[in-house]
C-alpha cells in the first residue's frame, strides 16, 4: 500500500497542487526580478554616471571636490561651491524640521484632543502633496519678500559693525540664499518627518507608556525615555528620508537660493548654489564635452553624498543598538 | 484557464502598444531646440495645420540639445539661438538659416527714473555686471544722464542663473564692447559672472528686479513688454541712443551681412536706428537630407511661415526678417540635396 497505485487517486491531489505551485513560482520569479531590476538600474545608473562624468574626472580629479571656480567659458569647473551649498542648506532644513515634526508628532499622538487628531495629521500629510514648483514660486514671490522686510532688513541694521554677525547676515535685501532655501527646504520635509514619526510613535504599546505613567513619569519623560528609545530606529528612518529629499530638492532650492557660483561671503543671505540646482539650470544649454561632463560629476558627487549618508545612518543605528541597556 | 486569461490580457497589452507606436504618423516633421522661439514655432505649426493639414511638431529642449538632435538625425530640423560658424556647420554637414528676431533689453527699478529715461552705454553696463560701478550716482553714469537726478543707491545685479540664448546674446554684447568683460568673462550660454543674483529664467530675473531696489537685469523683449517692465535706452555702435522697439530691432537685422554668410549675431551691429543687443534664432537642417520627404515637407513649413507668418510672430512680440533675408534663406535651401544630390524642395 506504500506505492499509490491506483491512477485516480493520484491524479487528484496532483493537479491543484500543480496550479498553484506554478502561480506561486511565477510569483517569486516577478518578484525576485523586481529586486534584480531595481538593483541592476541602480548599478546602470551608477555606471552611466561615471561613464559621464569621465571626462572631467580625468581632466580635475578629486580636486574637483575643493576647487572653487566653475567657469564654463574656460572650461574650469570645479564643484566647492556647490557642495557647500547642498551641504548647508540640508543642514539648515534638518535643524529646523526635525525638532518641529518631533513636536508635530509628540501633540499628535500624546496631547491632541482626539477630534482635531485626524484633520491635523491629514493637513499635515498634505502638505508632502504640493509640488515642489509651487514651493519655490512661492519662496520667491511671497517668502522672500517677507523674510527680508521683517527679518534680514531689521537683522542687518541691528548687527552693523558687530564684527562675526555682520558678514554672516550681509547680502543684498531680497531674503534669497542659503537661508530662505533651507527653511523653504524644510517646509518641504516636516510633513514626512513628521507622519513617519508619528507613525512610529503610535506603535509603542500602551502597556509601556501607562506603566510609566504609573510610576509617575510625566508626558516629557515617557516620551523622551520611553516612546524615542522604543522608536528609535523608525525616527532615524524617517530623518533620514527628509534629509534625502533635502539633499535632492531641485526646482524650490533654485528659486530662492541666488544660483551664484561665487564664494565671495559666509554669509546665510548670500547668494549661494546648490549641485541640484546647477544641474537644472545649466543643463540643457551644456554644450557636450568638459562642461557636460562636470556637471555629470557634480551628479555623480550628490549620489555619492546621498549614499554617505545613508551608510553613515546605518551606522549610528548599530552604534544605539550596541548601547542598548547599557545607560539603564 | 485564468493563466490563459492572463495571456490573453498581456498579448492584447502589447498589441495596444504595437499599434499606438505604429500610429505615430511617419509623415510627421519633428523639430527641437531653443526654447526662445519655442512658442512661435508652436503656434505657426497650429496655423500650418489648420492651412494645410500637416503636422510638425516641436519640441522646446535647447539650443545645445537641438544642435545634438539634428546631428545624430533623430529630428527633421534643429533650434539654436546661437549660430554656428561657417566652419562648424562645415565639419557637420549643417545649414542654418534665420526665422525671427528678438531683442534684449536691460531693465532696472531705480526709484524716481521713467521707463525708458536711462541712458546706458555698453562699457557703463559691462562695468556694472564686472561689480567696478556699484551706485547708480556713479560719475560715469551721470555723464550719460546729465538730466536726471540719480539716488545714491547701490547697484543690485540681477542675472540668469540658467543656460539660456538671452545670456549668450547679452554677454556676446558685452564682449564686443568691453575688452575687459572678454578677457575676464567671455560669452555662452552660461558664464562665470563675477557678482550679482542668479534669477531662473525671464520671470525669475524681473521678480529680482521688481523687488530690489536699484537693482539692473536683462530680459527678452518680448517679457519685458508684456509686463510694463521700465527698460532703459542704449547707445548703439552709431553712437545713437536708442529705445528697444521693432523699428530698432529689424533695422539691426537689416545692416547685418546676410549674403556673406548666415552667422550673423545682431549684436552691436552698425546703423544709426539699430538696437545694439538683437539676436536671431536659427534652424539647423542637414545638408544632405537621410529622408528627403521629411526635410522638404520642414521646408515648407518655414517657406509658410516666411509668407504667412509675420502677423502670428508680431501678435507674440517677435520680429520677423527683412524680406530681402527671407529670400536668400530661401535661395540657401537649394543646397540641401538627397542621397543623389538633388536639391529636396523645388
Amino acid at each position: 500500500m506504500s506505492h499509490p497505485a491506483p491512477s485516480d487517486d493520484s491524479m487528484r491531489p496532483v493537479h491543484p497542487a500543480l496550479s498553484s505551485a506554478l502561480p506561486d513560482r511565477l510569483f517569486a520569479w516577478a518578484s525576485r526580478g523586481a529586486a534584480l531590476f531595481t538593483l541592476a538600474l541602480f548599478l546602470g545608473i551608477l555606471v552611466s554616471l561615471v561613464l559621464g562624468a569621465w571626462p572631467a574626472v580625468q581632466r580635475f580629479g578629486a580636486g574637483f571636490l575643493i576647487h572653487d571656480n566653475w567657469d564654463p567659458v574656460r572650461e574650469d569647473f570645479g564643484g566647492w561651491v556647490m557642495i557647500c551649498g547642498t551641504l548647508a542648506t540640508s543642514a539648515i532644513a534638518l535643524m529646523i524640521a526635525v525638532p518641529v515634526s518631533f513636536g508635530i508628532a509628540l501633540f499628535l499622538t500624546e496631547l491632541s484632543p482626539v477630534w482635531l487628531k485626524r484633520p491635523l495629521g491629514t493637513a499635515i500629510e498634505l502638505l508632502a502633496a504640493v509640488p515642489s514648483i509651487v514651493y519655490g514660486m512661492w519662496g520667491l514671490m511671497v517668502f522672500g519678500p517677507v523674510l527680508a522686510r521683517y527679518a534680514q532688513q531689521p537683522l542687518q541694521s541691528l548687527v552693523r559693525g558687530v564684527p562675526l554677525l555682520e558678514p554672516l547676515l550681509a547680502g543684498p535685501p531680497v531674503g534669497i540664499g542659503i537661508l530662505p532655501a533651507g527653511i523653504i527646504l524644510s517646509i518641504m520635509i516636516i510633513p514626512f518627518i513628521a507622519s513617519v514619526m508619528r507613525d512610529v510613535f503610535e506603535i509603542t504599546p500602551p502597556l509601556l507608556k501607562e506603566s510609566a505613567h504609573g510610576l509617575g513619569a510625566t508626558t516629557w519623560e515617557v516620551v523622551w525615555r520611553i516612546v524615542l528609545p522604543y522608536t528609535k530606529t523608525g525616527v532615524l528612518g524617517g530623518i533620514m528620508l527628509g534629509l534625502g529629499r533635502a539633499l535632492g530638492e531641485t526646482m524650490a532650492v533654485t528659486f530662492v537660493v541666488g544660483n551664484s557660483n561665487q564664494l565671495a561671503s559666509l554669509s546665510l543671505f548670500a547668494p549661494a548654489n546648490t549641485i541640484t540646482s546647477v544641474l537644472a539650470n545649466e543643463f540643457a544649454e551644456a554644450a557636450p564635452g568638459l562642461h557636460q561632463a562636470s556637471l555629470i560629476y557634480l551628479g555623480l558627487v550628490l549620489f555619492l553624498i546621498t549614499f554617505t549618508v545613508l551608510i553613515f545612518s546605518r551606522l549610528l543605528l548599530m552604534r544605539l543598538r550596541k548601547n542598548e541597556g547599557r545607560s539603564a | 484557464m485564468k493563466t490563459r486569461m492572463k495571456w490573453l490580457i498581456a498579448a492584447a497589452c502589447l498589441a495596444t502598444a504595437t499599434t499606438m507606436t505604429l500610429a505615430a504618423r511617419a509623415e510627421d516633421v519633428t523639430g527641437a531646440g531653443a526654447s526662445f522661439p519655442a512658442p512661435l514655432y508652436t503656434r505657426w505649426a497650429a496655423d500650418y495645420h489648420k492651412a494645410t493639414t500637416n503636422r510638425i511638431n516641436y519640441q522646446s529642449v535647447g539650443s545645445s540639445a537641438g544642435l545634438k538632435q539634428i546631428e545624430v538625425g533623430t529630428v527633421d530640423f534643429g533650434a539654436s539661438d546661437a549660430p554656428l560658424s561657417d566652419s562648424a556647420l562645415a565639419e557637420k554637414g549643417l545649414i542654418q538659416f534665420p526665422t525671427v528676431v528678438g531683442g534684449i533689453v536691460a531693465i532696472v527699478n531705480i526709484q524716481g527714473i521713467a521707463p525708458g529715461r536711462l541712458k546706458l552705454d555698453g562699457k557703463v553696463l559691462s562695468d556694472i555686471y564686472l561689480g567696478k560701478i556699484t551706485v547708480w550716482n556713479d560719475p560715469a553714469i551721470a555723464a550719460l544722464n546729465p538730466d536726471l537726478a540719480l539716488p545714491n543707491t547701490p547697484i543690485a545685479v540681477v542675472r540668469r542663473s540658467d543656460g539660456s540664448g538671452t545670456s549668450f546674446g547679452f554677454t556676446n554684447y558685452l564682449s564686443k564692447v568691453s575688452a575687459e568683460w572678454k578677457e575676464k568673462v567671455g560669452e555662452g550660454t552660461a558664464v562665470n559672472w563675477p557678482v550679482g543674483l542668479g534669477g531662473k529664467g525671464n520671470e525669475g530675473v524681473a521678480a529680482f528686479v521688481a523687488q530690489l531696489a536699484g537693482a539692473i537685469g536683462y530680459v527678452e523683449y518680448a517679457y519685458a513688454k508684456r509686463n510694463s517692465l521700465s527698460h532703459t535706452q542704449l547707445k548703439n555702435h552709431a553712437g545713437r541712443f536708442v529705445q528697444p522697439s521693432e523699428a530698432s530691432f529689424r533695422a539691426a537685422a537689416a545692416g547685418a551681412q546676410w549674403t556673406k554668410s548666415f552667422f550673423q549675431i545682431l549684436t552691436d551691429q552698425p546703423g544709426d536706428e539699430s538696437w545694439p543687443i538683437t539676436s536671431a534664432t536659427f534652424i539647423l537642417m542637414r545638408k544632405t537630407a537621410e529622408k528627403p520627404g521629411q526635410s522638404a515637407a520642414a521646408l515648407d513649413f518655414f517657406a509658410w511661415a516666411y509668407q504667412h507668418g509675420d502677423a502670428q510672430a508680431a501678435e507674440l512680440d517677435y520680429v520677423s526678417m527683412p524680406r530681402a533675408v527671407k529670400d536668400i534663406a530661401m535661395k540657401s535651401w537649394q543646397s540641401i540635396v538627397d542621397a543623389s544630390g538633388k536639391p529636396v524642395r523645388k
